[in-house]
This record gives C-alpha cells, structure tokens and sequence, in this order.
C-alpha cells in the first residue's frame, strides 16, 4: 500500500484546444478542405476539356481563330458528310467484331487459365504482356506484321509454306485493311479481357461444381448451367469498359492506318483528330467528338440495365 | 437402399498419406457417423466415397458394386456440403429440380418430386426464393432438398451443422435423425462434434491421424473406449485421465493420491480413467479432496477438485454447496473406471 501512496498523484486534464484544433474539428471546414483536392482535379482536367470540347463543337473555331456560335451547323453538316457516315459505320463494325472477338477468345482464356495447369502464374504474367506494352508500340509492331512488303505472314505463307505466290495485301485496300485493324485491337484486348472474366471465375465456389458432378452434370452443362450465369454479372460490366474503350479507339488505328486507304479505316476519333488538328477544323472535329456521346450513353445504358444486377445477386429482399 | 464397404481405403496426396488403411463396413439403412478432430481424413474419407477425390489403394463398393472407377454422377449417391453449395443464380425449386433437369426428366415428374422434397423439410413457401434471401437452417434444408429428389442409394453428409448456431444445431440434428428415420436410407455423416456423433449415430466410427480409433455403437463406445484417445474424445466433460500405478490398496496416482481400483483390474495399467458423471459425493466414506472451482449447470453441478496434487473434474447430480478451498468427500463407482496401458494407450480392463 506504501508503495502506491508515495507515487506522485497524476490527474487527466481536459486537453486545451488551440484554434487550429478546433478547425479542424469543425465539420462544415473538413467537408470542403477534403473533397477540395477532388473536385479541382476533376474540374480542371475532366469537365473543363468536356465542356471546351462541347462549345467548341456548337462555334466554327478553326485553328487560329476564335470562332462564333454557329448552332447545330456543324451536325447538320456531318449528317451529309459520308465520311462521317462511314466513320460511323466502321466505329460500330470496330466495336463490334473487336467485342465478340475479345470476349470468344478472352473467356476461353480465362476458362484455360481456371485449370490447374503448369506455371499457372508464368503464363497469367505471360497474358498480360500485350495490355502493358504502350499501345503505339504494339501498333508499330502491328504495322510491320501487315507492312504490304516485309509482312512476315507473307514471308511464311509465300516463301516458306508456298501456299500464295502474291504478298498479302493487309492494309492496302479498304475491307483487309479493316479486319486487320480489328485483329490488332482483339490481341490487344484479350488480356484485359481475359484477366477480369479470370478473376470472375475465382469467385466461383469449387464445391458448386462438385455438387453439379454429382448431379450429374457434363462439362459443357456445368458451363452452361453455373459457370455462365455466375460470370454474367461480371461479364456485363468488363463488356461495358470494353466497348467504351473499343469505340473510342485512337491509336491503334491512327499508327497503322491513319485512317487510310481512302478514309475507309476511320474511327469517329481518329476522324475528329484529322478534321480537328491536322485539318485545323476546331468546330468540326469537336462536333465529331461529341457525336460519340449518344453511342456511348447507349452502350453504357444497355450493359447496366439489361445486363448488370441479377435478381438473385439482391440481398434479403422478400421479392 | 445400400451397404457400403471400405476395405483397406488409402489416400495420399504426393507422398503424404493421409488414410493409412481404413475399413469400414456399412449396413443397409444404417447411420454412421465419423468423427474426429481435424485433420483426421474423416472428410478425405467421405469425398473418395463421393468420388471428388480419387482412391490411392484400397477399395469402396457401394451396394455391392466397387465404384473406385465410377463417375460421382454414377455412384448413386447425395452429398450435402459443409457451405451447403446451392447454386446462387437458381431458386429453391431449380436447386433442388437441377439434377432431374440434367438427367432430362419430364418437367411435371420434376415438380411432384420438388413438392414431395419441399413438403417433408416444410419448404413449400420458400420454393421460389434464392439461396440469399434464406436463412442458415432453410439452406442447409434445401441442401438436403436436393440430396432426397435424387432417391440416392446412400446420403453423404459433410459437416452439415457446423455453420449454424448453436440452437439451430440441436434443431437441425434431430430434423436429419428424424428424416433418416423416414427415408430409411444408407447414411454417412462427418462431423468433429462428438455430441452430434453421440445423438445420431447408429455407428460411430473414431478417426484420428488416417486410422480408425474405434467404431460400434454409440453407447459402446462410451461405456468401454478401446482406448486412450477415444475415452479422451467421446463424453463432455472430458474423462480424467490420470498417471499412476496400481499399488497396495488401489491405484497410487503421480499427485499422491489413492484411488480405488475395480475388481477387473490387472497390474500393468499406467492410466486409470473415470468420467466426471461417475464420481459421487460420499460424505462418510469418501476419499477427502479440495475443490478448487464450482461450475453449476442447472441440472448438474461440475465441480473441479484436488486429490493430493492431482487435479479431477466431477458432475453430481445434486447441487453442491461447497466453495472454493472446502473439503468434500468423493467416490469413484469403481465398476465405471476405465483402465489403459500407458505405453500403447490401449484398454486394460
């Protein structure tokens, strides 16, 4: 007992607070000096260039000179435009071939990698390898693959197979020149692909498909009937990113093509960059732009509504 | 309806074994539980039953037929898992119709099997919901839903209680009992619960390290364990396994206590075993001992004492009035005690 009595006396004081303190603590000042950092970032380089791009799109702004509001001139030229027509086209022919492709190719990966195989972490590291080179180096990679002289497809097809006695014509003309294109977004995209429906798959509990074994499932109907459907929310949303990315495609197409033969390989943003900077037509390549807008909200709309949220993924509802 | 045999069943995966030579035999309609503590290859057992895992040596045949060859779908068994593993994306009624639906079955014949499921484990409300919006016990129902549609030939039970509480456990055991009792089919049941082992089975099969302990009836098991780790295992409170040697005028413990001896015992027991539930109080007669906790239950009274400096755990009916640091006088019912070798751990009386 001594021994604790003889200890000197030691009483918590209330804490004074300084000003600072006592700022900090206030709530009103902590909401703004934390979303502060956010809000600017996003403000100075998301809606000041969406909103430039917007005006500029509805001004006939040619590169310099500030230009004036003009309306809709600029869409109700693009609408008699058949370049901007055919750019249409070839964005949603793009998108589409590429998406089927990526997602035929890139799910059948997945499915692969989901097995116990050998170096199971090499090849994943390996698949990814097509996602991290920068784009403009693979699409110069590309553009030799398809070069109309030293292609090494024509080398092995012409002077090793000797199945052809002609080099293949990859982007001299319109519709090779298309598929090629979309052949090199498909690599390109697969990993990405590949890697999201992967992780997709992980998430499937292994003793699903072991009560399917022993319902007596096969392997496709174990595909078809739980791999699948458990996938489809995942699916929905890497598709939406996918065809997002896929239909604003600038620099594959503009380092192989740069939208040639004839303008028959343009992408809406490849020929908005043309029109708008090369071609120094401010107004009009900005009116390009914008005219992606209403494909994408579309696409997006259709992944989230038709696609994305299951009835049984809902909490405890009772119906 | 069938008989199970496992003859001489091992599994290793790479070079560990884990099942260094288990056999079994398992009649028509019978109960068998395996029980173990973990790690023991009571589930690695089940799942070569299955057929999710393949049969190093050995053999299985189900209802006469060996089946170390046979496809799961083939085998005619049900297996409820321990997570229950209800398809997500499917209700109640597609859960538990799936295996009919694969085998092609005509979609009415589907629905009267589905109802007649639903209606013994009182599911019928519930058949168009998903898994998510069920409770612990309506899933772990719908898991044995979709073992019954299938009319299997044996049900295989993984663990099916573990993720339950407590109360629903107890519910949930005496519904599995009770839907065995109906059904009449083959059963093994895995559990580390020896209670649910006890209250269930027909058989208890004891697993410990790859090997079978012990297995026969419940009751046997806990009146004559074969051995120093089943009499450890089954019964809660735990048996008092104390050291010692049998000497002049009973059993001399290590603590200095002196214990007496059935009238069946033989020199060379090492451990003499007594369940807490087998000691009374004999306020007259009684060997003098400390008590050091007193742990009252309502219908019993566990009390933990001292006898020397040996420690022993005693549940007496009747309520205790004694504290901690009292002496009580205490008496073992010598024809309950349980005598094992020290050195191989097997019974000795």
């Amino acid at each position: 007992m001594s021994a604790t009595t003889s200890a000197p006396a030691w009483v918590r004081r209330p804490a004074q607070q300084n000003w600072v303190v006592r700022l900090f603590d206030w709530k009103p000042f902590l909401i703004v000096i934390c979303l502060a950092p956010a809000i600017g970032l996003l403000m100075t380089f998301l809606t000041y260039p969406l909103g430039l791009g917007i005006w500029l799109a509805f001004t006939d702004t040619t590169i310099g000179r500030s230009g004036v509001w003009v309306g809709l001139e600029n869409f109700e030229y693009l609408l008699e435009d058949p370049l901007w027509w055919n750019a249409v086209f070839y964005s949603v022919f793009y998108t589409g071939i590429a998406t089927f492709g990526k997602f035929a190719l890139g799910l059948w990966l997945a499915l692969l990698l989901n097995n116990h195989l050998p170096f199971k972490s090499f090849l994943r590291a390996v698949i990814l390898l097509p996602w991290i080179v920068p784009t403009v180096l693979s699409a110069i990679a590309f553009w030799w693959l398809y070069d109309p002289q030293f292609s090494i497809f024509s080398y092995l097809f012409v002077d090793v197979l000797g199945w052809r006695t002609t080099n293949i014509d990859f982007i001299g003309s319109a519709w090779p020149a298309r598929f090629s294109l979309i052949g090199a977004n498909i690599w390109r995209g697969i990993p990405f692909v590949a890697i999201s429906l992967l992780a997709g798959l992980q998430t499937i509990s292994p003793s699903l498909y072991e009560a399917a074994l022993l319902d007596g499932s096969t392997g496709w109907q174990r595909f078809r009937y739980i791999t699948f459907p458990m996938l489809l929310p995942i699916l929905a949303i890497v598709m939406t990113f996918s065809i997002i990315f896929t239909f604003t495609d600038f620099q594959l197409v503009y380092a192989i093509t740069r939208g040639g033969p004839v303008n028959s390989t343009h992408l809406l943003a490849t020929l908005a960059f043309q029109r708008g900077i090369p071609g120094g037509q401010l107004g009009e390549g900005a009116a390009i732009a914008v005219s992606m807008i209403p494909f994408l909200v579309f696409a997006t709309l259709f992944s989230y509504f038709a696609l994305a949220r299951r009835k049984w993924q809902q909490g405890e509802a009772n119906d | 309806m069938a008989t199970v045999s496992i003859r001489e069943a091992r599994k290793s995966f790479g070079t560990f074994e884990v099942l260094h030579g288990v056999s079994v035999e398992i009649e028509d309609a019978e109960f068998v539980v395996l029980v173990g503590p973990s790690g023991c290859g009571k589930s690695t057992l089940l799942r070569m039953l299955a057929g999710l895992e393949n049969i190093t040596a050995g053999e299985i045949a189900i209802g006469g037929r060996v089946v170390n060859n046979v496809a799961p779908k083939d085998r005619d068994i049900a297996m409820v898992f321990q997570n229950y593993a209800l398809y997500p994306h499917m209700t109640v009624r597609d859960n538990m119709g799936f295996s009919m639906k694969l085998a092609g079955a005509p979609r009415e014949i589907m629905e009267a099997e589905v109802q007649k499921a639903a209606a013994i484990l009182g599911l019928g409300e519930l058949l168009h919901r998903y898994p998510r919006q069920l409770s612990g016990g309506q899933r772990q129902r719908v898991a044995m839903g979709r073992a019954i549609v299938r009319h299997p030939q044996v049900f295989l039970f993984d663990e099916p209680l573990s993720n339950l509480d407590a109360k629903l456990r107890v519910q949930m055991r005496s519904e599995i009992k009770e839907l065995h009792q109906r059904l009449q089919v083959t059963t093994v049941y895995v559990t580390h619960d020896q209670i649910e082992a006890m209250t269930m089975a027909d058989k208890i099969v004891v697993m410990n390290h790859g090997n079978i302990e012990q297995a026969g009836p419940p009751l046997e098991l806990y009146d004559r364990p074969a051995n120093l780790f089943v009499a450890g295992f089954i019964g809660s409170p735990a048996m008092n396994l104390i050291k010692g040697a049998p000497g002049q005028g009973g059993f001399m413990t290590e603590g200095g206590a002196l214990l007496p001896l059935p009238a069946s015992a033989n020199g060379s027991a090492g451990i003499y075993g007594i369940r807490p539930e087998h000691m009374r109080l004999a306020p007259g007669d009684g060997i003098p001992a400390t008590v050091q906790l007193v742990e009252p239950t309502g219908s019993e009274t566990q009390v933990t004492v001292r006898i020397g400096d040996t420690p022993l755990a005693c549940a007496f009916r009747e309520r205790v009035a004694a504290r901690p640091g009292d002496e009580i006088r205490i008496m073992p019912d010598t024809g309950l005690v349980h005598l094992f070798d020290a050195g191989t751990g097997q019974r000795v009386n």
